[in-house]
């Protein structure tokens, strides 16, 4: 039985495929910006931080680097309400990606600023930094510097890892997929797209993310 | 009353003890030098002076006030007490302006105007105006260096610590680091450097303090220590070095 | 209301953690088998041949597991094959992994002084000979740590099936909590199982990844 393509089917459903791709575009600006200022304190609280700090920093690493993400999802969104907490399926889908991406970000940046040198540390302290200053100043920029291109696939690949979040009812771009072929009943045809969809997202945000490397983390600025 | 004051200090790492007990006072204006084998341990004296090592035992006192462990303590300690490092350990993602400007406007609060003014005053001090928006990348070793003394000046510090300073520069380089150096101390700066470079020890030096196994051996003015080396242990030395 | 103990949700988790294991380590040799064959296409001196396994690893690496999935599933149901979950999951998760340790093995032969490549070749060995006695020996033992912690990367990416109904460790948990209406503690326990099967791995990885940098320095 020959089967008959329809791929301009989908496109009865372009504002629901609109819906999806910004979506998850917020999802990957909200989860991507806080998700790495959680590395950041992260990658600060396992180098210098308090000593009580850094065990629960690397328990919370090392749970949820081995664990999948649809479980961790999962548990927020179902799990919390439970224990009488509220939340809606956006900010339970925001919640985890934040959490996921900053223990792996909070990994990435650690190996950045282990990286530098220790003569960098020493020189800011001589010049009477607090330790906290010297990070801010003096190590973390640099510490970007060396990780930005392991940085930014991790991001890409938590953008890609979004997809799940359909399940939880966010209608991000793989539930507008689900949402079309549920109407068209051309499944193959609309996943095909919004894979497609994804790979041109993955795509852009890589270069968005190069851009964002050359204009804030690698610019030389002028005095 | 000395500037520096270093009363029965003991280090140990581990079972090794790398200070076994060094009484020493630096007056305000002095140029010391301290020289000695590796391992005796001068380096680490000179980072137990401004805390980036911890002492075990004995007492260090810098303008009267004694080095303690909290970090307010370091702080005031380390405003008074500047360290040039063998490494230079510029900041690479900064201009040298910028290098020499940063720990004033963040430490202190300076404005940034300010720090920038003070920061060129430094930078012409040791012959570098010209290199303000240059990066540290763009520098030879010895500029690289100088850069360092702009920066450590920038906080104004009573004392200078320099750790084998010209140590890693080509030897044609040495100089023009060393020249600045004797300017400084020509100003009245007080100095203490751990040095090989004997002769300009023997020039600039109103002391010179020979460490052997974590102790103090020799001291004494550098006319003194190098034409009668007391100790067998310094006229190996110096046997060595010439 | 029917009370459910926790051992009755571990003992039911449990028994569906199996079929995770078991579609872990399917995936881990079929993705091999499959991840070497795109290895040497990525590093084949023919032009053709390296631009379609770059084309596949950029795909594969570029799209979500998920639509990956559902694709396979989907997409072989229009041929008018009856496909169960199990199939499509094995399918896709081999096809998936692949992408990954093609590329990570690519490193490690990148990794390989071009020297060896030369020495080899001086002594008249073909490519493939260069490959299989020279290159890929050394190159597997760097391949090992990175491998190893990709394991890692497989049993977690096996949880996705559960959204095509295959019946894991996910899905079932999604089914206890149904019956249960105990979806904190029931979650709780599937991040647990997960966490027991990962975590030794993820050390383990980087005991070797230590072992073999201390013994790199000799």
């Amino acid at each position: 039985m020959a089967y008959h393509f329809d791929f301009l089917a989908a496109f009865d459903y372009t504002d629901v495929l609109v819906k999806g791709v910004l979506t998850t575009v917020e999802l990957i600006a909200v989860g991507g910006v806080v998700g790495i200022a959680v590395g950041i304190f992260g990658a600060w609280a396992r180098t210098q931080g308090p000593r009580w700090l850094k065990p629960i920093v690397s328990g919370y690493v090392e749970l949820i680097r081995n664990t999948p993400f649809l479980v961790q999802l999962f548990f927020i969104f179902f799990g919390l309400p439970s224990l009488g907490i509220q939340i809606s399926e956006m900010q339970a889908a925001i919640l985890t990606m934040v959490i996921n991406l900053g223990a792996y970000s909070t990994e990435i940046i650690r190996a950045g600023v282990n990286a530098i040198s220790r003569g960098q540390m020493e020189a800011a302290l001589s010049l009477s930094m607090s330790r906290v200053q010297a990070f801010r100043h003096i190590i973390l920029r640099p510490a970007l510097q060396k990780i930005w291109p392991a940085l930014s696939s991790q991001i890409v690949i938590v953008m890609l890892g979004s997809a799940v979040c359909s399940q939880i009812a966010v209608e991000e771009l793989s539930f507008a997929a689900n949402f079309i072929q549920g109407r068209n009943f051309r499944a193959f045809e609309a996943y095909l797209l919004a894979t497609a969809i994804y790979l041109a997202m993955a795509i852009l945000l890589r270069q968005l993310l190069r851009l964002i490397g050359d204009k804030f983390i690698f610019a030389r600025r002028a005095t | 009353m000395p500037l520096i004051a270093i009363e029965d200090v003991k280090k140990r790492y581990g079972d090794n003890e790398v200070l076994k007990g060094i009484r020493l006072s630096v007056d305000a204006g002095e140029v010391i030098a301290i020289i000695g084998k590796s391992g005796s341990g001068k380096s680490t004296l000179l980072r137990c002076i401004n805390g980036l090592e911890t002492i075990d035992e004995g007492s260090i006192s810098v303008a009267g006030a004694y080095l303690g462990t909290s970090e307010l303590e370091l702080k005031t300690l380390r405003l008074k007490v500047g360290m040039i490092f063998q490494q230079f350990n510029l900041f690479p993602h900064l201009s040298v302006g910028r290098n020499v400007m940063i720990s004033p406007m963040i430490v202190k609060g300076t404005s940034e105007a300010e720090a920038r003014e003070l920061a060129k005053k430094n930078l012409e001090r040791v012959g570098l105006g010209m290199k303000f928006d240059a990066f540290p990348d763009q520098l030879s070793g010895g500029q690289q260096q100088r850069v360092a003394i702009a920066r450590a000046l920038s906080m104004q510090p009573q004392a200078l610590l320099c750790d084998e300073i010209t140590s890693a520069l080509d030897p044609e380089l040495v100089n023009e680091v060393l020249a600045v150096v004797r300017s400084l101390a020509d100003d009245g700066m007080t100095l203490l450097m751990v040095t090989h470079e004997m002769r300009f020890a023997r020039e600039v030096c109103d002391r010179v303090v020979f460490m052997h196994q974590g102790k103090v051996h020799e001291i004494g003015p550098p006319e003194e220590l190098f034409a009668n080396p007391k100790t067998p242990e310094l006229q190996q030395f110096l046997g060595m070095t010439h | 209301m029917i009370s459910f103990s926790l051992w009755d949700i571990v003992r039911n988790l449990l028994l569906a953690g199996r079929w995770t294991v078991l579609l872990s380590l399917a995936t881990f040799v079929l993705g091999s088998v499959v991840g070497m064959m795109i290895l040497f296409a990525r590093i084949s001196k023919r032009r053709a041949l390296q631009r379609a396994a770059r084309l596949y690893i950029e795909v594969f690496q570029g799209t979500p597991l998920l639509m990956q999935l559902f694709l396979i599933f989907f997409g072989l149901a229009l041929f008018g094959l009856e496909v169960p979950a199990w199939l499509a999951a094995g399918l896709a998760l081999t096809l998936w992994s692949a992408s990954f340790l093609a590329e990570i093995w690519r490193g490690c032969v990148d990794a390989i002084p071009r020297g060896q490549w030369e020495a080899s070749s001086v002594l008249a060995m073909g490519h493939l000979q260069q490959m299989r006695h020279i290159i890929l020996p050394q190159a597997l033992r760097i391949a090992i740590p990175p491998t190893v912690g990709f394991g890692v990367q497989i049993i977690k990416g096996t949880a996705v099936t559960s959204i095509i109904g295959f019946v894991e460790l996910s899905k079932a948990g999604t089914v206890i909590t149904n019956a249960t209406f105990m979806p904190f503690t029931v979650f709780a326990v599937v991040g647990l199982f997960y966490f027991a099967l990962c975590w030794p791995l993820s050390k383990y990885s980087q005991f070797l990844e230590r072992k073999f940098n201390a013994a790199h320095r000799h």
